[in-house]
């Protein structure tokens, strides 16, 4: 289960990563300084979830590891997504 | 006889009882609570700044942009040093697993003081929870820095606390409690550390990045 049939990743794998991130953090603060109105919170967030999916898939292996994983997390991105969603159901219609 | 002391440690780890996927399992429950106590924070934050969002972007002119884009960077470094350390001790190179993980360690300890000399600046300025000047703001405002003081801190918090996990581990990797053929504890710390990051990920548009 453990030991030879685990996934190793590269060094140079996990720096070109760094790298993508850095570039996505510098990107995120040059569109903050364009008046984009209220896109600006959604390029942020969407920025955002792109530099949380490389550092879930790759830093924290969930691409390489057992399905259950991605299971467990997938149903709590879930649960999260409909207690906004109900949120905003009942601030906005009530 | 070193040789054969290991042969022997190494078969009796392996006989005795070990299940790392339940280990890993148990750790991403754990984690699983942390998305839900900061996803909680993250829905307040939705609600206010939907509710108040001229006044949340008036309270954000007082944020410092540079000093949480240098945040940022740090932790994803931090980030980057903690994969590696894991690498490195799945191949087996213990001293550059040691230094860095030892990397990771002064990262996150340069992160709580621009983190000190950052809120140092807003105590300056009047602004910390319960202040006069804060009190007479409007209440967008009061929520904004509220939610700030409340996010940012218990995300400092989870820094120190995963600064004396990873300490741990450090002592643990020189004590060969932790090595090649066995370091879930090393790989666990390592999600905590990674889950810490990701939270910044997000806080640091929704704090420093409304123009």
């Amino acid at each position: 289960m453990n030991g030879e049939t685990k996934h190793q990743i590269s060094y140079g794998t996990y720096v070109l990563i760094w790298l993508s991130l850095l570039a996505f953090t510098s990107l995120t603060v040059m569109v903050a300084g364009v008046n984009l109105g209220r896109y600006t919170l959604f390029v942020g967030l969407l920025i955002a979830a792109i530099k949380s999916s490389l550092v879930i898939n790759i830093f924290m292996h969930i691409k390489f590891d057992e399905p259950i994983f991605k299971v467990f997390l997938s149903l709590s991105g879930v649960t999260l997504l409909i207690v906004f969603l109900l949120t905003f159901l009942d601030y906005l219609y009530r | 006889m070193s040789d054969h002391q290991e042969n022997v440690a190494a078969i009796e780890t392996h006989h005795a009882h070990r299940d790392d996927v339940g280990a890993k399992m148990g750790m991403w429950l754990f984690l699983f609570t942390e998305i839900l106590l900061f996803g909680g924070l993250f829905l307040a934050y939705a609600v206010y700044r939907f509710k108040y969002s001229d006044q949340f972007h008036i309270a954000a002119m007082e944020m410092n942009t540079f000093i949480g884009a240098i945040n940022t960077i740090i932790l994803l470094t931090s980030s980057l040093t903690m994969a590696m350390s894991i690498a490195a001790l799945q191949r087996g190179k213990k001293m550059f697993s040691i230094w860095m993980l030892s990397s990771t360690l002064a990262f996150a300890l340069i992160f709580l003081i621009n983190k000190y000399f950052e809120w140092s600046v807003k105590f300056g300025h009047g602004i910390y929870p319960g202040s006069k000047d804060l009190v007479n703001k409007p209440n967008g405002q009061i929520l904004f820095f509220g939610l700030y003081f409340v996010m940012t801190g218990l995300h400092a918090l989870h820094v120190i606390v995963g600064m004396g996990v990873l300490g741990f581990m450090l002592v643990f990797i020189i004590r060969n409690k932790v090595t090649p053929d066995n370091y879930i504890k090393l790989e666990n710390s390592g999600l905590y550390w990674h889950l810490v990051d990701l939270i910044w990920i997000f806080l640091f548009p929704l704090f420093y990045l409304i123009q």
